[in-house]
């Protein structure tokens, strides 16, 4: 068993210490910088806390999807295949339901701030 | 090329030779500051000295000469761009030198320092406090009307550019560059079966016109800046762009940059002169250019595993979600 803090715990802490040390202490160029590795030590925090479950549902998905088993690189390359040539699209059932489902995923972690994941979230049907 | 010989101080050196022939009754230059700029291009701002006073300035160079990216016009082009932009009655800073090799500082053209804000999330702000959207969306369309008017004849360096070429073009740097993603096959499925024929007339178009390369001052738009992408191609190419919602910093609900509504910028549009906007053309170059912005971020990811391995490169790679579900909304209309 590992010690604590946790592997979260320490990156909250690096967070801090860019926003709160860092950047008050450095010229612009390097304060822009600074809020951008804040921001992403921010966005692994959130990929730690939530992938794993994302991505077992999304494989779940593609799967029924697909009436297949495969790995999610395999599964996703063929889905994406399948819409470049048509043979699947927005009319077939289910495509719609796991597109937004997996892109409201990865926006969770992302960018949970963005605006068109907002406004998917507020539209619950889009 | 070795980087010490291009420093500073050469910088300034060179400047201060230039100097007289930039303005006659300058004699020197002063307050040398690099403003930005990556490994191929630099920003520089100065002080131009006469006797009367002084006058801001901004190189902008390519040290090692012009390395162009795959797409970018070049530096020289950008400065005849800036300046028919101007004779046009487009707000453009005046060009006053373009670069020649006996000036030793590269390829590269300097302008007027023109103040004012260029950060988006600001001017979104601004806009909506002072109740000006309406009018800076107006005048974006006529600025688009008058970029629009310059003849294409003079560039014919520049690439044209018919709707399907671009579908081609940008679906071939999707799967050089990324891993496959069904939001962006659906994307190009979807964008080729409603891809609009060439414009009767093709036209220049400034490539990458939206918030964030507009200097805006309390009266509206001060410059038009990034003239790099320009092109030959669809009119509505440009209208489309601006209405992406990456560029809206946030406001959603106001589709012309983040500030004002479709049909304040096509009014003015129209008004100045541009061909008549075909609506659902223009939103077929939105939902074009929501998916060419997603491509450029998933682009992100080589240039970040290879050449440019910044937080910031990394960060940009993990925009390319926002753009799938802009793309998502988009084809649910």
């Amino acid at each position: 068993m590992q010690d604590q803090p946790s592997p979260d715990e320490i990156l909250a802490a690096i967070a801090a210490f860019l926003r709160d040390t860092v950047i008050p202490k450095s010229d612009s160029h390097t304060a822009f910088q600074a809020r951008v590795a804040a921001n992403a030590v921010d966005l692994v925090r959130r990929q730690l806390e939530f992938s794993t479950a994302g991505e077992a549902a999304e494989l779940e998905r593609l799967q029924t999807l697909l009436g297949r088993a495969g790995t999610l690189p395999e599964l996703n390359s063929a889905l994406a295949e399948a819409l470049a040539s048509g043979a699947k699209g927005l009319s077939t059932a289910g495509v719609s339901e796991h597109l937004r489902a997996t892109t409201l995923e990865k926006l969770q972690i992302d960018q949970p701030n963005y605006s068109g994941y907002r406004n998917a979230l507020e539209r619950p049907r889009s | 090329m070795n980087s010490a010989a291009h420093g500073e101080d050469v910088v300034r050196s060179a400047l201060a030779a230039l100097a007289p022939r930039l303005r006659s009754a300058a004699r020197t230059i002063s307050g040398l500051q690099r403003l930005s700029g990556g490994a191929t291009q630099e920003i520089w701002r100065f002080d131009l000295d006469t006797a009367d006073g002084s006058q801001p300035l901004i190189m902008r160079r390519a040290p090692g000469g012009d390395r162009r990216s795959q797409v970018a016009v070049g530096l020289n082009v950008e400065a005849q761009l800036i300046t028919a932009a101007r004779d046009a009655g487009v707000s453009a800073p005046e060009v006053l030198h373009v670069l020649a090799p006996e000036d030793g500082l590269g390829q590269g053209f300097i302008m007027e320092f023109v103040a004012g804000e260029t950060l988006g999330g600001r001017i979104v702000k601004a806009a909506s406090l002072a109740g000006a959207g309406k009018t800076l969306a107006y005048s974006c369309g006529q600025i688009l009307a008058r970029i629009h008017s310059i003849d294409p004849g003079r560039f014919p360096s520049l690439e044209h550019q018919t709707p399907a070429d671009l579908i081609e073009q940008w679906r071939t740097a999707y799967r050089r560059d990324s891993v496959r993603r069904p939001v962006f096959d659906l994307a190009f499925h979807e964008l080729s079966a409603s891809c609009p024929p060439p414009p009767l007339k093709a036209r220049l178009v400034h490539g990458d016109f939206r918030n964030g390369n507009l200097m805006i001052g309390p009266e509206g738009v001060r410059a038009v800046l990034d003239w790099e992408l320009a092109h030959i191609g669809d009119p509505m190419e440009d209208l489309g762009w601006l209405c992406v919602n990456s560029w809206r910093f946030g406001r959603i609900e106001k589709p012309v940059g983040g500030f004002g509504e479709y049909g304040d910028l096509y009014a003015g549009y129209e008004a100045a002169g541009g061909p008549p906007v075909n609506r659902e053309t223009a939103t077929w170059w939105e939902m074009f250019g929501t998916l060419r912005w997603g491509v450029m971020c998933a682009g992100s990811l080589a240039a970040f595993r290879s050449v440019d391995a910044t937080v910031e490169r990394a960060m940009i790679a993990r925009r390319t979600s926002e753009t799938e579900i802009d793309l998502l909304r988009l084809m649910a209309n």
